[in-house]
């Protein structure tokens, strides 16, 4: 078989099986919308204070909502030995690897961006703000994706792996966080934001080309 | 030498409390680090020699027996 | 050179290699840090702007310095383990973590008995404390994901990947902090500024990186040797040393 026909057999059997169990995509988007009404009620309603606060919250809520969705990124394969099978086979793991990471993209970054406009209404964000917020969504949550298979492929062997994936992922999601932030912020001001943009679609290039490989690297040593 | 006397020194210009706070943390933090590699050490020998003990046990019982 | 190279990654060289190495470290560690930390405190003039308080510079620049070139040096062995399968490179990154996480801490709590005489606060989100952080975030991590293992083997392979992971983002995390830094100028007052320091208070200070760095690589090796015995303790030669030193008291 191609290269690009296991992908699409192994994008295809994830979503496949993300149907069947559909409580997984809607958890997390549920979790996004719980959390960004909790802002309102701690800091206060008034519009100013959501509006400057508003894209550190989204995404904050975004990279959390991404990290409860992570651990099913290759645990139910691990468990039901299916890893083992695709490491087995003759396809490449880097091919595999990426194929997965696809599929969890399409899964939750997708949904979040089709739920950001309720988001940016809650927040009451305007218009300049919420489009730059849904680019750097756009461009970023591949890049959680990513990084996030990283610490799932080092962590998906250990019994206990779910709080400590948090804490080896966190800190390496903390430029990513930087630039979008600092993209809506200059949106907020009308000032051009192509720069920050930029530079997040360099890190999603970097990031597509290396993780692949560390996450095959990692799944061969969790697999042993 | 800079200062005029040792009290002087200790004073640190006013700084006192800021330079001996940093100079003591650190020193304490890297007393603990090295503690802490030969504590570990010593626990590691002991646990071998103690398995050792017992294997050597174990091989006189069996040649005992036979 | 890899050939000269190969016949140290059998276990007991390698353990004696490290103890050749461990007095030489040790002895220099010690020399230079107390000559650099006397001349420092006690001989060099003090700071025009800053007084007495600058003093703090000749622990927090070598600990700065150095845990980020410990974490470089990991990686660097991690790589090394990873490519040409040398066990002792992923042994030296279970090794150095710890030391390195301990230097990274030492840079922030003298970072901010720094800053609270000079800026008024204990901390300041400045670029440099923050990346510090972030870098005590990173050692934290490699150290928890060896320790979640009960496989040591397992482990020093999975930490040996995040330590690479984490030395790519190294530098992204760096710019990006300090990016963001310049946006928010409004937290930072001044930074660490160190114009043109004159050489008298300069040479204590090329000292105590010298000697720190020393210390890093004894406790390093003293830890890696830990590690390695840990992993060999089924062999005859470890058992036999064991024995030998045990009965003449450790």
């Amino acid at each position: 078989m191609r290269n690009s026909l296991v992908f699409r057999a192994i994008v295809r059997r994830e979503l496949i099986s993300a149907m069947r169990r559909n409580a997984e995509v809607i958890n997390p988007l549920w979790f996004v919308l719980i959390v960004v009404t909790l802002f309102p009620i701690a800091l206060g309603p008034e519009p100013q204070l959501l509006a400057k606060v508003a894209p550190g919250v989204f995404w904050v809520t975004a990279i959390l909502s991404c990290l409860l969705s992570l651990e099913r990124l290759f645990r139910d394969d691990f468990s039901d030995g299916s890893l083992e099978q695709m490491l087995m086979s003759s396809h490449s793991l880097v091919g595999i690897a990426l194929a997965k990471v696809f599929a969890h993209w399409l899964l939750t970054g997708i949904p979040l961006l089709l739920i950001s406009p309720l988001v940016a209404v809650l927040l009451s964000m305007e218009w300049q703000v919420y489009k730059a917020c849904f680019l750097t969504l756009a461009i970023g949550t591949p890049v959680l994706s990513l990084i996030g298979a990283v610490g799932v492929a080092l962590t998906v062997g250990l019994r206990k792996g779910g709080v400590l994936l948090s804490l080896l992922v966190l800190p390496l999601y903390i430029p990513i966080l930087i630039f979008a932030t600092s993209a809506i912020e200059s949106a907020a001001f009308s000032l051009p934001y192509d720069g920050p943009l930029a530079i997040m679609a360099a890190i999603l290039a970097l990031c597509a080309s290396l993780c692949p490989f560390a996450i095959s690297a990692a799944l061969r040593v969790s697999l042993n | 030498m800079h200062f005029d006397s040792f009290s002087d020194f200790l004073a640190m210009g006013g700084y006192a409390f800021y330079v001996w706070l940093a100079y003591g943390i650190s020193a304490a933090s890297l007393i603990v680090l090295i503690i802490n590699s030969v504590v570990s050490r010593r626990q590691l020998f002991r646990s071998i020699a103690t398995q050792n003990r017992r294997q050597q046990r174990q091989v006189n019982a069996s040649a005992k027996e036979s | 050179m890899w050939k000269w190279l190969h016949p140290w990654a059998k276990p007991e060289k390698s353990y004696a290699l490290a103890g050749t190495l461990l007095p030489w470290f040790s002895w220099l560690a010690l020399l230079a840090i107390s000559v650099g930390s006397v001349w420092g405190l006690a001989y060099a003039p003090a700071d025009y702007q800053q007084g007495d308080s600058f003093r703090i510079i000749y622990l927090h620049v070598p600990s700065a310095m150095l845990s980020m070139g410990g974490y470089l040096s990991m990686a660097i062995a991690a790589l090394v383990g990873l490519v040409w399968q040398i066990r002792q490179a992923d042994m030296y990154v279970a090794a150095t973590a710890p030391v390195g996480a301990v230097f990274t801490f030492i840079a922030l709590i003298t970072g901010a008995a720094w800053g609270k005489p000079m800026w008024g606060a204990w901390w300041v989100w400045d670029a440099r404390l923050t990346s510090e952080l972030i870098l005590l975030f990173l050692y934290l991590g490699v150290i928890g994901l060896y320790n979640a293992f009960s496989d040591k083997v397992m482990a020093g392979r999975a930490a040996g990947i995040l330590s690479i992971v984490g030395v790519i983002n190294l530098p992204i995390i760096h710019y990006s902090v300090e990016w963001w830094n310049t946006l928010h100028q409004g937290a930072t007052i001044s930074k660490f500024d160190k114009p043109s320091m004159d050489t008298s208070m300069l040479w204590p200070l090329l000292i105590n990186i010298v000697g720190y760095g020393a210390l890093l690589g004894a406790v390093s090796l003293y830890r890696f040797r830990t590690e390695l015995i840990k992993r060999e303790r089924q062999r005859p030669w470890v058992k036999a040393m064991v024995t030998a030193k045990v009965s003449g008291g450790v």
